[in-house]
């Protein structure tokens, strides 16, 4: 067995096992890190596919900030998760009825793909920077490549990609934004608008009777 | 069976999108789980874009992958700020009896 096939079963079948344990575990943390195992062997999937840089931006992303989210968010919700399971066996057979349904239908079309020949493909692709990024090996890498098709080709995508996540970010902060009760702060304006007859106090005090 | 190719990658991709279809249906009660699996399900997505980008040496494949890693990523986080207000305002989270918006 070749390296590259081994090691593509193995990221497979870790892929597969985590997703599946992501929806059966009984703890949500459990599930969390699951998710995390699976986003890993999924970016291994994608340096096998020689898609490098996707891979680390999964692991960066996903791994990074979307899993440990998740985690908080877990964490913080402090809510029964055991009675959560319930009804777990009761939709087990139309979900499992469901997935394996598209399973077969997915299969199917992947079974029944008739890939075009090179001169098909090429006449599809009029872009050849894209093309030859990928194919000559002396060409740029595919960080590289990227880079040279992100910024130019694609950057609307690219700058609708950044206004979607301006957009994500003000409606988080708007979403779980509260202003609490009955905690201590600086109040700038009242502390500037303090006049010196509410802050110091003359007391003419007597010889020998000090201060009661 | 030795000789990796693009079908392998779709088939991985159409097992996890599977997956992340019937966590959906198995943990109706469990808002956290079906984010989870919706997140599984983009990620098989963009394992057949990658797959295809890679397969047909094509480049836009994984420009898409890019969206939909950033859609993915905003989807996140503001489903889970929804969540969270979600449970300071009922103090659980159980989906399948919210009717707020109902009432």
């Amino acid at each position: 067995m070749t390296f590259a096939a081994a090691a593509f079963y193995i990221f497979a079948f870790a892929a597969v096992a985590s997703a599946l344990m992501v929806v059966a575990s009984k703890n949500p943390v459990h599930s969390v890190l699951f998710l995390i195992s699976a986003f890993i062997s999924a970016s291994g999937l994608f340096v096998l596919m020689g898609a490098e840089y996707l891979a680390m931006v999964l692991v960066v992303v996903y791994v990074g900030a979307v899993a440990v989210l998740f985690l908080f968010v877990v964490m913080m919700l402090d809510v029964d998760f055991v009675e959560m399971k319930q009804g777990f066996l009761q939709y087990l057979p139309i979900g499992g009825a469901i997935a394996a349904l598209v399973v077969a239908e997915l299969i199917m079309v992947v079974a029944a793909w008739v890939f075009p020949s090179d001169a098909e493909l090429a006449l599809a692709h009029p872009s050849p920077t894209a093309a030859e990024t990928i194919t000559d090996p002396n060409g740029p890498n595919n960080i590289e490549a990227l880079g040279l098709i992100l910024y130019t080709d694609y950057v609307h995508y690219f700058q609708i990609a950044g206004i979607v996540l301006l957009v994500a970010m003000i409606g988080a902060i708007i979403l779980t934004f509260r202003t609490r009760e009955g905690v201590k702060k600086q109040d700038a304006v009242r502390q500037i608008g303090r006049k010196r007859e509410e802050g110091v106090e003359l007391v003419e005090i007597g010889s020998g009777q000090g201060l009661s | 069976m030795l000789d990796i190719g693009l079908g392998h990658y779709l088939s991985v991709a159409a097992v996890l999108f599977a997956i992340g279809m019937a966590g959906i249906f198995l943990n109706r009660k469990n808002i956290i789980v079906i984010l989870m699996s919706i997140e599984l399900m983009l990620l098989a997505v963009n394992i057949n874009l990658v797959a295809f980008s890679q397969f047909l040496g094509d480049l836009t494949g994984q420009v898409f992958a890019f969206m939909v890693l950033t859609v993915a990523a905003a989807e996140a986080a503001v489903g889970l700020a929804i969540l969270v207000a979600f449970f300071r305002n009922r103090g659980d989270i159980a989906v399948d009896e919210a009717n707020v918006m109902k009432n």
